[in-house]
């Protein structure tokens, strides 16, 4: 097997090396890529002009890419429900075969959860600003999710699993990300009952105020919580499942 | 209403994903009707947007989603090919779902939800593919198949998480080779829209340059890995023989061919037949891996003893007819191997569904399990032989049709090694099913006392078989399709030729 | 001597260290695909498959690098140039004879952003790589919970006996 992947590695290696002998140099503005006229000098030049976001990677991301964003969050709720579905139903039939985990009853170290009282806050309260400000800043959905839902794995990491369980339980979690990927699809389906394409969010301008580009950017705005609520959940499901081996009792 | 059809037909699975996880939380019966529902909408979609492609002028759709001008958004293009797969993998999903309905219930208990999401997701990441225009959004539509394809076989038992962890290492790698390739397009061209890459390809005279020789390279090889093609098929048979019955007959027909169509349309729209049959050293040398992996399939099929490891290397032996119609570089072959995406999708579709249903009724899983098989499942056994007969390539069935035209496309490019494997393959093929046929329909000891497997305390909805309705008609619909393609092999040709119309193929 | 030191200096300076990024990412992805198909436990398979994509998405980003630019976000003082021209516009449309002109939005200089569509691709790309983590180390824990073991070798051994045992 090392010589297969000795083998393997020398091949591809080399192949790859051989074509970056053609590549443009590091940072050449303009090698193909970056002034290709079409597609990245028109992202930066007309996206703020048609979506009213200074951020252009959250315009790309959120707008005129916003199908792939889309099913991204799609793929994260899939490996959540995924791990649910292979983890929570092991030891039975079988008996446990390899070591059984350690049930450690925590008993909480008053420094570690005082600390975590002050800061978690403080810490969601900073998501919660990265989702609302990505048009302006980097940021956006996924970022702050990711924050909000370490937040929940600091609780769980300090007064151990139950505790953070008792916040958001695995079912409550599972609705939670469903819901987010139903924003998000639900605003595109609103776009396609008001007569345009899906996610075309110039078609929302008469529920929204102030002209079709900003109606451009409270779309982006909206799929973005979308996507912050279920990044959150499935963090927490992840770590959860994989913590305890899908017993959600215990855990590290 | 109806030129929003591309994306109902992948947004209708993944709202009846979400609506499965939800509603199944409180009551797992439902699941089942919700995908139901959501597969048979989907599968009349792809029905009305053929219509509406053949109908079209240049049989060519086009939806931007957001909008906006495809080469800065993303773009779903739809022609006849594309079209008719869809069709295909709806059809078999809607089918499968159908097929389901014992087999969930007894094999993955207390997950129904979880099951019919991953499901519905894998079917709505398989027409994403299909449609896309995107080279990047094909990427991600790739992975959502392969993560619920990994989920799907892993809730299998026993030896099932082994399978899967290797289809996940071996399927990461495959995925990521495309990603890489893609991003050796992109520095070259600056675009991901497929017609875009292609316009640079051709304007900039870059076709020439190390960077877009290896992308494809790297392109190619990542849509071999996943597609199986021999000596890169090690996870196949493992990863579909040990998942749980649904899955297996739901992955195997169509990943793999859905893996054949995506390399189709990378080499015709986006690298176009001029770069890839430039070099002949290369296409030879790409027929005769083909040829190999029709040989090795088919002797390895021979080998088995167990009937699903032996219906996964007939895969990788058909994965071969494609991939060498698809590289002989001319019109027959071409069509060959388009054709043969939907006749193989059924045949396989057809004789999984079949063995499933022999195995779980008699509890056995290798060949014995026929034994005097004609007797006691006559309806099953007719149905495993249309497929049987359509594997080997007897006419009217599309197996003929498909291999008349890829030895058709062989002869035209002096290939004999490939129509001597092609015909090697039919005998092997008559070889291994007459086989399974002597004991089936001429066992050698009529009181075979086999005991009938399942469960005791079924519903009593069962037909002549002894088997419920549930699992045989979709089987009989699956060995009646085998008959429909072969029959109407005509006009789908022709709607092939007009799809194939506008790359230049001899 | 000093010639061919010269030479060699010159031949790295003109392939080498322009495209050293890429040399760099393309050792690292080399590293993590053997990982993944030579390790025998299947914890280091894993992080093989972590290195490899990461590779892959910093080869992306630094494609969208360009020297000299500032990140793909516009400025306060651009944003406010915007609002200016469209104000004006505005007050055109509402009293056309008061600002008879139409002013035309002001024109970004690509080369003071960097390219904002490398970064989409790659967050997709990493949420991808971090789900196929996240699924991959669930399959693990199920492979080790049926055999207690996570070195490839062993569980080949174990699989085999358990055959041999039911034949």
């Amino acid at each position: 097997m090392k010589l297969l992947g000795l083998v393997a590695v020398i091949i591809t290696g080399s192949l790859l090396l051989y074509a970056s002998g053609d590549f443009p140099a590091w940072g050449d503005a303009n090698s193909p890529a970056n002034s290709n006229q079409q597609v990245s000098v028109r992202y930066i030049q007309d996206s703020y002009a048609k979506t009213k976001t200074p951020n252009e990677v959250t315009a790309v991301l959120a707008d005129y890419r916003g199908f792939d964003t889309m099913f991204e969050t799609v793929v994260i709720f899939v490996a959540g429900i995924a791990i649910i579905a292979i983890l929570s139903f092991l030891g039975e039939p079988n008996k446990p075969r390899g070591g059984d985990i350690e049930e450690h009853p925590e008993t909480p170290d008053l420094i570690i959860v005082q600390t975590c009282k002050l800061v978690i806050p403080i810490i969601q309260l900073f998501a919660l600003y990265v989702v609302a400000h990505g048009h302006y800043s980097p940021g956006g959905g996924f970022q702050g999710g990711v924050m909000f839902g370490a937040s929940l794995i600091l609780w769980a990491l300090a007064c151990g699993l139950p505790a953070a369980l008792k916040r958001l339980s695995e079912p409550r979690a599972l609705v939670l990300s469903a819901i987010g990927i139903i924003i998000y699809a639900g605003w595109g389906f609103l776009c396609m009952l008001l007569g345009g394409n899906f996610l075309e969010y110039a078609f929302t301008d008469p529920l929204l105020p102030e002209g079709v580009e900003k109606a451009h950017s409270h779309g982006m705005l909206i799929v973005e919580i979308g996507v912050a609520f279920t990044v959150t959940a499935i963090m927490f499901v992840i770590y959860a499942n994989l913590s305890s081996r899908g017993r959600l009792k215990g855990g590290l | 209403m109806t030129d929003q059809l591309p994306a109902i037909i992948v947004l209708m699975p993944l709202l009846g994903a979400l609506l499965s996880v939800l509603l199944g939380m409180f009551d797992r019966k439902l699941c089942l009707p919700v995908a139901l529902v959501a597969l048979a909408i989907t599968a009349s979609s792809a029905v009305a947007m053929l219509a509406n492609v053949l109908a079209s002028p240049g049989q060519s759709l086009s939806y931007r989603f957001g909008g906006w001008d495809p080469l800065v958004g993303i773009e779903y293009r739809i022609d006849a090919l594309s079209g008719l797969v869809v069709l295909a993998i709806t059809a078999v999903g809607f089918l499968n779902a159908i097929y389901s309905k014992t087999r969930v219930r007894d094999e993955s208990p207390r997950r129904e939800h979880y099951f019919y999401a991953l499901y519905l997701l894998l079917v709505a990441g398989l027409c994403g593919m299909v449609l896309t225009n995107d080279a990047f959004n094909l990427y991600v539509l790739l992975e959502i198949c392969s993560l619920t394809s990994y989920a799907l076989i892993a809730i299998g038992n026993r030896r099932a998480a082994l399978a899967s962890f290797n289809y996940v290492i071996i399927g990461t790698i495959g995925a990521s080779f495309y990603l890489l390739g893609v991003g050796y397009l992109y520095i070259k061209t600056g675009a991901l829209n497929m017609d875009g890459i292609h316009a640079a390809l051709r304007a900039n005279d870059i076709a020439d340059s190390p960077t877009i020789k290896v992308g494809f390279i790297l392109i190619m090889l990542g849509v071999w890995i996943k597609m199986a093609l021999f000596p890169l098929h090690g996870w196949l048979s493992n990863a579909y023989s040990y998942a749980p019955t649904t899955t297996g007959t739901l992955m195997a027909p169509l990943m793999t061919k859905v893996m054949v169509y995506i390399m189709i349309r990378m080499m015709l729209s986006v690298f176009g037949t001029e770069f890839v049959f430039h070099e002949e050293f290369w296409s030879n040398g790409v027929v005769w891996i083909a040829t190999v992996a029709i040989i090795a399939g088919s002797v390895l099929a021979l080998a088995r003893s167990d009937i699903k490891k032996m219906l996964t290397y007939l895969i990788v032996a058909e994965v071969g007819y494609m991939v060498g119609g698809a590289w002989l570089g001319n019109h027959s072959g071409m069509i060959g191997a388009s054709y043969h995406i939907l006749s193989d999708a059924a045949m396989t579709f057809c004789l999984f569904l079949a063995a499933g249903i022999i195995i779980n009724r008699t509890g056995e899983a290798r060949m014995n399990a026929f034994d005097g098989a004609f007797k006691k499942y006559p309806l099953t056994m007719i149905g495993f032989t249309v497929g049987a007969l359509a594997m080997i390539g007897l006419p009217p069935s599309c197996g003929f049709f498909s291999k008349f035209y890829l030895i058709s496309g062989g002869i035209e490019a002096g290939q004999w090694g490939f129509v001597v494997a092609l015909l090697f393959s039919s005998l092997v093929n008559a070889v291994l099913f007459f086989r399974i046929f002597e004991r089936a329909y001429f066992p050698k000891d009529l009181a075979s006392g086999f005991e009938f497997g399942g469960d005791p305390d079924a519903k009593p909805d069962r037909s002549l078989d002894q088997v419920p309705y549930s699992m045989l008609v979709p089987m009989l619909i699956a060995a009646a399709s085998l008959l429909v393609i072969g029959l109407a092999n005509q006009t789908i040709v022709g709607w092939l030729n007009t799809a194939l119309a506008s790359f230049s193929l001899k | 001597m000093m010639l061919d030191h010269a030479m060699l200096a010159n031949l790295i300076e003109d392939t080498v260290v322009p495209k050293i990024n890429f040399w760099i990412y393309i050792i690292l992805m080399m590293t993590g695909l053997y990982a993944m198909i030579s390790k025998n436990n299947l914890i280091k398979k894993l992080i093989g498959m972590s290195i490899f994509q990461t590779a892959i998405i910093l080869f992306y980003v630094s494609i969208g690098v360009k020297s000299g630019s500032g990140i793909p976000i516009l400025g306060a003082e651009t944003q406010r140039e915007f609002h200016e021209v469209e104000h004006h516009n505005h007050e055109h449309d509402e009293h056309p004879e008061e600002f008879p002109d139409v002013y035309a939005y002001p024109t970004i200089n690509p080369d003071d952003y960097a390219n904002p569509l490398p970064h989409v691709l790659m967050l997709t790309a990493i949420v991808v790589g971090v789900s196929t983590l996240g699924l991959a180390l669930a399959i693990s824990q199920k492979i080790y919970h049926e055999y207690g073991s996570i070195e490839e070798d062993e569980i080949l051994a174990q699989i085999k006996t358990r055959s041999d045992n039911d034949d």
